[in-house]
């Protein structure tokens, strides 16, 4: 398991959202939902241009053991989408909070919404009691 | 409460996530189960079975018990070591299990079932075992490893005296014989069967020397591999998983399991009386409604148990469904109407219905693919 980085927030359901500062949120899913998942064979991704709403679901990502609907951590518009993923989704399994991103959401005032998620503390305390 | 094989500590050693499988605790996969898929396709990869239950059966009238227990036929069985895949059923034709019946003398037989239908499996083969006088014995003290893989043998035959690796090296498809370790002589059962479509041993071992093998093993190259890459493994190589593409609302002919049927005669020329025969006469006579078959997925998707199977004949669903590591493509079993075509067959994959290949299992054997353009 590695380190969750400091500078991410996350959804109960295993989302990680980084702010990029220039308006951009880049969504991946934790390195703990990879290892839950087993070995990723799928990723279904939005479409550059696609409007999203903060807890709906617009991605799938999909494992030899299960299917799993990835949740918008905030609301806004797509504006990037890691097409590597479609040749080598195992990279989410490689590197989750890093080469493993899937989409980024150009967001327009998110502030209420990021303030919704999880610091990087309270979600290790999630995995904690989840697993107690 | 979960039971624990002998190697469990081996398991977590080696960082394996664990899951309960039919209340055993077991190694799901050692980090990624596509890599322990390849391992097994490609070299050699090795499985913790000892939550299956081995089974003895001693006693004169062992054999005519299996010809009425079991639906295969045991008169197959001509030498001492040879082995049987089978179906028991109960007397609506239904699978109570499917199991492997070893011939080891004329008075003592030995089974190998399922792990999570052990209980009824042992009240089932008690009761029926009774009127012969036949001893049932559990042997919960043995473990079992499978080894598997093109080069599986070699590196399991490395390990033994050189007596034994004299004969099990000869062993022939379904065979089996004792031999003993190398290294302290540990006695082992060793057959040349397995539940992956390459070739390989199970190989029987008293607990006590359970984890010196397995250590063994990995010293020679031999790579641990978990429940996921099993079940990838054995749908590749068309082989059923109990409960899951059978159970006892099933009969063989809808499991794809026919070819395990023998409707032979006893000496005296009157049909043998295995239990569930006369349900299954009655249901070919009068059509047996479902079939099993295989499926591709040509697109992206995975398919999963449960999902919703469209034909030209009515609906049916998926029994087992996987990623298969060798085609990189979904892969299942659906049963579906007896009647239907295998061209026009759709699955209902989240409200979407999407087109898949009706094939004849297996997908995959000894690492070649079977399945035209894939």
């Amino acid at each position: 398991m590695s380190e969750i980085p400091g500078d991410l927030k996350f959804m109960k359901s295993h989302e990680w959202a980084r702010v990029e500062g220039d308006g951009k949120v880049t969504v991946g899913i934790s390195d703990h939902a990879q290892g839950l998942l087993g070995d990723l064979v799928y990723v279904d991704l939005p479409d550059v241009g696609d409007s999203v709403q903060a807890g709906n679901a617009c991605a799938v990502v999909e494992s030899v053991k299960a299917a799993s609907d990835v949740y918008a951590p905030v609301s806004g518009t797509i504006v990037a989408i890691n097409e590597a993923l479609n040749d080598k989704p195992e990279t989410i399994n490689e590197d989750a909070y890093g080469e493993g991103w899937l989409f980024v959401i150009e967001v327009e005032d998110a502030e209420d919404e990021l303030a919704e998620l999880l610091e990087p503390d309270d979600y290790a305390e999630l995995l904690e009691d989840d697993e107690s | 409460m979960t039971r624990k094989t002998i190697l469990n500590d081996s398991h977590r050693a080696l960082g394996a996530r664990m899951v309960d499988f039919g209340g055993w605790d077991m190694p799901l996969n050692y980090g990624s189960q596509i890599e322990e898929h390849h391992a097994v396709r490609r070299d050699a990869g090795m499985f913790d079975v000892s939550h299956m239950t081995v089974v003895d059966l001693r006693g004169d009238q062992v054999r005519p018990f299996l010809r009425r227990l079991v639906a295969n036929s045991v008169d197959k069985l001509k030498k001492p070591g040879k082995a049987l895949y089978t179906c028991m059923l109960n007397e609506t034709g239904g699978v109570i299990d499917d199991l492997i019946v070893y011939f080891m003398a004329e008075d003592f037989f030995r089974l190998v079932v399922n792990a999570a239908t052990r209980d009824k499996d042992l009240a089932w083969i008690g009761a029926q075992a009774a009127p012969f006088a036949v001893e049932v014995r559990e042997r919960p003290e043995l473990a079992m490893i499978a080894v598997q893989g093109p080069h599986a043998r070699e590196k399991a035959l490395s390990l033994l005296d050189e007596a034994s690796a004299a004969k099990v090296a000869k062993l022939t498809r379904f065979a089996a014989a004792e031999a003993s370790l190398r290294d302290g002589g540990a006695p082992l059962f060793v057959a040349r069967t397995g539940y992956t479509g390459e070739d390989g041993f199970e190989i029987v071992v008293p607990e006590e020397h359970a984890v010196a093998l397995w250590d063994a093993l990995l010293a020679a190259g031999v790579a641990p591999a978990g429940l996921g890459a099993r079940d990838t493994l054995r749908l590749e190589a068309g082989m059923n998983l109990y409960g899951q593409d059978m159970d006892e609302t099933v009969t063989p002919d809808e499991a794809g399991l026919s070819w395990t049927l023998a409707f032979d005669a006893d000496a005296d020329g009157a049909p043998r009386a295995f239990i569930g025969r006369a349900a299954l006469e009655a249901q070919r006579a009068t059509g047996v409604p479902r079939r099993m078959i295989g499926l591709v997925m040509d697109e992206k998707g995975v398919l999963r148990h449960g999902q919703r199977v469209l034909t030209d004949g009515g609906d049916g669903e998926i029994l087992s469904g996987t990623f298969s590591p060798t085609l990189g493509r979904a892969i299942a079993f659906a049963r579906v109407p007896a009647g239907s075509a295998n061209t026009g067959v759709r699955v209902d994959i989240r409200g979407r219905e999407v087109p898949v290949r009706a094939v004849d299992p297996p997908f995959v054997r000894e690492g070649q693919v079977l399945v035209p353009d894939a």
